[in-house]
């Protein structure tokens, strides 16, 4: 049971880093589509700038910039153009798969340097994982994981916290009366879009660089979309997500866990379950209306002074 | 925030305007994919020339084109009545691969009927399978306002993993020696050539002419227009806005399963779980650029068929990754719908001395 949830743990992190991305950006007003595209972009340039200088930071920094790259052209001709943000948000998915194809085209099958990989190996944190149960759990993990766990802990105190993080969320509940108090709007849209797509790249870079350290150009396997679907099932909280992402590494592993028990059930029929869960997440999070529980006001309501 | 332009709204946008900024987007995006290629060493003259000749080069090349060009166009017909309605059904692939499964039972079930017999069951049945795929997350929208994006998207991933299900397990055919496929349908299963290409282009341009019959020209089709442009104003005439979504939908639906009968019954000659080949998708972008108008959508699934064969061609001639087909539609997309921007406003050049009276 312990190695279970401990490789469930592993499973969650794309989830939680392209969740809190979202999060983040639908925060500040946006609804992006573009996850699956932007964890497309990180995981491929990751994977590059890992295996072209075998160093991991510059890989979590190329990961990061790819994946802001992405948002920024969201954010362009979303809050500049003002254009749809559902068909730019999918264009984003579609460009990004493309990309990742295109660009890691020469490198399938390549491995991630020994140095990178090597950073990325287990480390027990000392004390912590002495802890009985949890330790094992979440405290005998990579780096990366516990990148994790502090960005949950960053996020949330900018969210609730901090001014800025209140503007933000000024700006995603009510847009006109955070201008009209002077919260520069565009600003927040675009600082926290491009952050939030930086995130979603580093969660692809995850899996490219950790989870399966061979490229290969289909890694994000539609984790981008349930990202999109653990904003909404995190009711917009940063702590939420980190559970969220956790139940759903589980179930994405639960089918090998189920077989290796014995359980003679084709892969494919255990592959619909994540899938499966997250409509039945998205159904049931249509009826929460506590107020706390509720998207953002002004979710991808598109804002144009001059229009008001 | 001070900026030395002004920006107006406008109304009233003359057709040649129109036409202007969407073909000066257009070559901006290639221009800029040129660049992009450049980048990878590629010549962009060399690439882009290698795409046309891929596509047109020869009658069998333009063959292959058409034949991306039939099911793109069906699927954008089926995307563009649910987008008419802003109901964004991201769904496509998997309406494609429920149509493609449901003509595929009836086919490996009863592939010694007649010939006309047979075609027509499996056609229908790919009609029932799709648009009932597509109604479920209607129903919910309908009935309960849940989230259709990513409800249809991961009605996707379900039954490509069922049909990945079927085809390595109870479906595989015993014949094969392990090699994990579906049976190939009977000759009577096969949709047949007319004019040295399968008819799936005689079902195309019916479907162009009668999708934009069915909106232009009926009630239905204006509901769905109104639905799409404001709720407010279908409830306010008293519309029936869940019927309305659910039909709207069982189309929208139902013509993507076509997609999948065509593609099973004239170019698979079975059932793979890969048939669906990102039309579902790839059909999203022709839809948008084609400003949802069925007959302009005709034309730009051609010209994307062109990029589609081209990509595929470049692959196997120039070793370069047909991906690059992928990242030119999203580079265009990118761009037309940023241009979107030029024709709803009006961009008036104030320079910076007049910039502090006019506040952005």
């Amino acid at each position: 049971m312990e190695s279970f949830l401990a490789a469930a743990v592993i499973a969650a992190m794309p989830l939680l880093f392209a969740t809190l991305g979202e999060l983040i950006t639908e925060k500040s007003g946006s609804l992006n589509l573009g996850v699956e595209g932007m964890m497309l972009m990180g995981a491929v340039i990751g994977f590059i700038v890992a295996y072209g200088t075998g160093s991991p930071s510059a890989a979590l920094l190329g990961a990061f910039a790819a994946g802001a790259g992405g948002a920024l052209v969201f954010a362009v001709v979303t809050v500049t153009l003002r254009g749809n943000q559902v068909v730019t948000g999918l264009t984003l998915t579609i460009f990004g798969g493309g990309f990742a194809r295109f660009v890691g085209d020469p490198l399938v099958g390549q491995s991630v340097p020994k140095s990178v990989q090597a950073f990325f190996a287990q480390a027990p944190m000392p004390g912590l994982s002495e802890i009985p149960a949890l330790g094992p759990i979440f405290f005998r993990q990579d780096a990366f994981v516990y990148m994790g766990y502090i960005l949950v802990i960053l996020v949330s105190l900018y969210l609730y916290r901090t001014r800025p993080g209140l503007n933000m969320r000024a700006v995603g509940e009510n847009t006109a009366a955070a201008d009209a108090s002077g919260v520069a709007v565009d600003f927040h849209k675009y600082a926290h879009i491009i952050f939030g797509g930086g995130l979603c790249g580093l969660g692809g870079a995850y899996l490219a660089l950790v989870t399966v350290p061979i490229w290969q150009a289909d890694v994000v396997t539609g984790r981008g979309w349930i990202a999109v679907a653990l904003v909404i099932f995190a009711s917009w909280n940063p702590t939420k997500a980190f559970f969220g992402s956790f139940l759903f590494g589980a179930l994405s592993i639960l089918g090998f866990r189920l077989q290796s028990m014995g359980f003679h059930i084709s892969q494919y029929l255990v592959d619909m379950f994540p899938y499966a869960a997250t409509i039945a997440i998205v159904i049931v999070s249509t009826h929460k209306n506590r107020r706390e529980d509720l998207p953002p006001a002004d979710l991808s309501v598109p804002y144009f002074r001059e229009e008001r | 925030m001070i900026s030395p332009v002004k920006v107006t709204k406008r109304d009233d946008v003359p057709k040649k305007q129109v036409a202007l900024i969407l073909t000066v987007s257009i070559v901006l995006a290639l221009v800029f994919s040129g660049i992009v290629l450049l980048f990878f060493d590629l010549n962009p003259f060399t690439v882009f020339g290698t795409i046309v000749t891929g596509a047109l080069g020869s009658p069998m090349r333009i063959e292959q084109t058409l034949i991306k060009a039939i099911p793109l166009t069906i699927a954008s017909l089926g995307i563009l009545v649910a987008f008419k309605m802003k109901f964004w059904n991201i769904g496509g692939e998997g309406q494609i691969m429920m149509g493609a499964l449901c003509a595929s039972y009836v086919a490996l079930n009863h592939g010694d009927l007649p010939q006309p017999l047979l075609l027509v069951l499996m056609a229908a049945a790919s009609i029932a399978g799709g648009g009932v795929w597509a109604l479920i997350p209607a129903a919910f929208k309908a009935k309960m306002g849940t989230n259709e994006t990513i409800f249809t998207l991961m009605m996707n991933y379900i039954i490509i993993k069922f049909v990945m299900y079927l085809q390595y397990g109870p479906w595989k055919d015993p014949a094969s020696k392990g090699f994990p496929k579906i049976p190939m349908f009977s000759e009577n299963a096969l949709l047949p050539n007319v004019l040295g290409l399968h008819a799936g282009w005689i079902i195309m341009i019916v479907l162009v002419a009668a999708v934009y019959f069915f909106i232009n020209y009926t009630k239905k089709g204006y509901e769905i227009t109104v639905v799409g442009e404001s709720l407010e104003t279908a409830r306010y005439a008293g519309m029936n806005i869940p019927a309305i979504i659910m039909t709207a939908m069982f189309v929208s639906g139902g013509l993507l399963g076509l997609v999948g009968f065509v593609q099973a019954s004239a170019l698979e000659k079975t059932l793979t779980w890969g048939l669906s080949s990102n039309y579902g998708f790839t059909a999203i972008i022709t839809a948008w650029l084609a400003r949802l108008n069925a007959i302009t959508t005709l034309f730009v699934c051609l010209a994307f068929a062109l990029l589609l064969q081209g990509a595929s061609y470049i692959q196997l001639s120039m070793n370069v990754s047909s991906a690059i087909a992928d990242v030119v539609q999203g580079v265009i997309l990118f761009f037309v719908l940023g241009s979107d921007f030029f024709l709803r406003y009006r961009v008036k050049w104030v320079g910076l001395k007049n910039a502090g009276e006019v506040k952005l």
